[in-house]
């Protein structure tokens, strides 16, 4: 398409000088390059600012920041204790509240979808409170808690909880559009063919979904690893013991050990970057996935 | 929720993911609302009130809502323009930059508090130039309003650019044809085809900041009547363990939130009929 396009400015007259969709040269240029500034200004300058004030201090002590302190690699260890849970157990709600979203029509199907996104409009604080009025000490559940032994607020569940509430809507927001796009059509054929649903999700949905469901994943994952707020107020800030990756962050921040704080920073801020990229990427091979389901919904259309 | 089916549907499975995902949405996020809403509920008129309308937290919300509001506002100017060049013009590095919006969604808004902490202070890499002219960009609202904008620019550009593309040239030729000058088919023709997305997407920014808590927690300060926004309100009685208070204060944000819900739904709705 955009080949044709080349070729057709290649075959108009040489008297006309510009399209009318065209803006002037030079008002092309002072926007460009004031977008690109601010993009600069807002986004560049603070990804190379973090790596700048972590590798300032020489790699060696860099490289002790990070794994030299001990309650700064149980930080990290952590958070890839916290996020991957959290992650998985959304990506199950994600698969089901999809395929129950898309592949049926019942009513208060609206509500329930507005239901999944409804995280999303929580402050990440309130979030972590709600849960404090539940398993707090002082709680709902508080009293039984305590006397069955069990920890959840000031503790790794605790943590794990307001994770999971925060990027709830992540997998099954991405993945729902894609589903209802996919269309049930191979589904369906497979059921008449006599597949059974395990059969049919294994073998059938899985396959057309799986880059949508890793994009839906991806950012799931960012936004688990990151969240600050939620487990701000769930997380007892003990040292060692309950400090994800962003909260150590704040704490050396406060701390004044701006090179600790910068280097913890830059492992999550590569993360996001390492996020931006697989995302592109995603983004493009899920287009993929939708055309070709198009593409074999056409052939099925014409027999 | 009724679970009566609509349609003949032969596909397997609907019983099992209804009950799935009802169950995980019961335990994850109703239960813990409905746990909120009662304990605010236990509180007394005068209680309530007394949590949630003092003088501190009135400078709070109107601190609150005002910087989202203003970060929302800049948001949209500067994401119209980014979305603009993005979609209409060719230049080295355009596709990196299409890229890049999406930082602030995957930066840990920690990590963005912390850098724009540190940037925009006396001797700061920015603050160096701004501080002289008496512009403080660290520690005062401005700063606030700042990372809110960071934190708001991908909502709109990413809300305005689908629509941008779909623009057809037809209608920018015809009204060129017409005789209408370059700004005027901007302001008459396109302007108010892309407004319904700009209008989305502000309010997906506005509602984002005025839930924000960890990167303004960061460069704020955190002055009461000054710049101490609501959420750490709540994580001040917390920290007192006054959770009737902290609830109070909770209820007030959520009442806020799903205000923004549903005007974002009829915003969407709205345009959506402006399109067909």
């Amino acid at each position: 398409m955009h080949k044709s396009l080349q070729l057709l400015d290649v075959a108009r007259p040489a008297t006309r000088r510009y399209s009318p969709r065209e803006d002037p040269a030079l008002v092309r240029w002072t926007l460009t390059l004031t977008a690109v500034f601010v993009v600069g200004l807002l986004i560049v300058v603070p990804v190379i600012y973090v790596f700048w004030q972590a590798l300032s201090v020489g790699l060696r002590s860099y490289a002790d920041n990070l794994w030299g302190n001990s309650d700064t690699r149980h930080a990290i260890l952590l958070t890839l204790t916290v996020a991957p849970i959290a992650v998985l157990a959304n990506l199950v709600f994600g698969v089901a509240a999809a395929w129950t979203i898309s592949r049926f029509r019942f009513r208060g199907r609206t509500l329930l979808t507005a239901l999944v996104d409804l995280p999303f409009a929580v402050s990440p604080v309130v979030a972590g409170l709600m849960l404090v009025l539940i398993f707090g000490m002082n709680g709902y559940l508080g009293p039984w808690l305590r006397e069955h032994d069990i920890k959840i607020i000031f503790a790794l569940p605790g943590l794990i909880l307001a994770t999971m509430f925060v990027t709830l809507p992540f997998v099954a927001r991405e993945l729902t559009p894609v589903m209802e796009a996919i269309g049930a059509e191979e589904e369906i054929a497979a059921v008449s063919l006599g597949a059974g649903g395990w059969q049919i999700f294994w073998r059938v949905t899985l396959p057309n979904i799986k880059w949508g469901l890793l994009y839906g994943v991806v950012l799931c994952n960012a936004r688990a690893m990151g969240e600050y707020g939620a487990v701000y107020v769930v997380s007892g800030h003990y040292a060692g013991r309950d400090d994800t990756m962003p909260l150590r962050v704040e704490k050396l921040f406060q701390q004044y050990d701006m090179p600790a704080a910068y280097a913890v920073a830059s492992v999550l801020t590569s993360l996001a970057l390492v996020t931006l990229a697989a995302k592109t990427l995603l983004e493009r091979k899920t287009r993929m996935e939708l055309a070709e389901a198009a593409a074999v919904r056409n052939v099925g259309g014409s027999r | 929720m009724s679970a009566a089916r609509a349609t003949s549907n032969p596909l397997p499975g609907f019983r099992l993911g209804l009950a799935y995902t009802l169950f995980y949405l019961g335990v994850l996020v109703l239960i813990p609302l409905a746990a909120c809403l009662f304990k605010a509920s236990t509180l007394s008129a005068s209680q309530f009130w007394g949590a949630v309308w003092t003088a501190r937290a009135r400078s709070a919300y109107a601190f609150t809502f005002g910087a989202s509001l203003a970060a929302a506002i800049v948001a949209c100017i500067l994401g119209l323009l980014i979305a603009w060049v993005l979609v209409r013009y060719e230049f080295p590095g355009k596709r990196l930059m299409d890229s890049l919006i999406d930082l602030p969604f995957a930066l840990p808004t920690a990590v963005a508090g912390l850098v724009y902490s540190s940037l925009y202070v006396e001797n700061g890499w920015l603050g160096q130039f701004l501080v002289p002219w008496g512009i403080h960009a660290a520690y005062s609202r401005l700063a606030v309003v700042l990372v809110l904008v960071f934190i708001g620019l991908p909502f709109v550009v990413r809300t305005l650019q689908p629509v941008l593309e779909s623009l057809e040239a037809e209608i920018e030729e015809a009204a060129a044809l017409l005789g209408a000058t370059r700004r005027q088919t901007f302001l008459r023709v396109i302007a108010p085809l892309i407004f319904p997305a700009l209008v989305t997407g502000f309010s997906l920014s506005l509602a984002r900041g005025l839930g924000e808590y960890g990167s303004v927690v960061f460069v704020s300060g955190n002055m009461p009547f000054k710049t101490e926004i609501a959420p750490v309100l709540i994580v001040n009685r917390l920290e007192e363990f006054a959770y009737g208070e902290a609830t109070a204060i909770a209820v007030v944000l959520l009442a806020m939130s799903f205000v923004m819900l549903i005007a974002i739904n009829v915003l969407e709705r709205w345009s959506k009929r402006l399109y067909a």
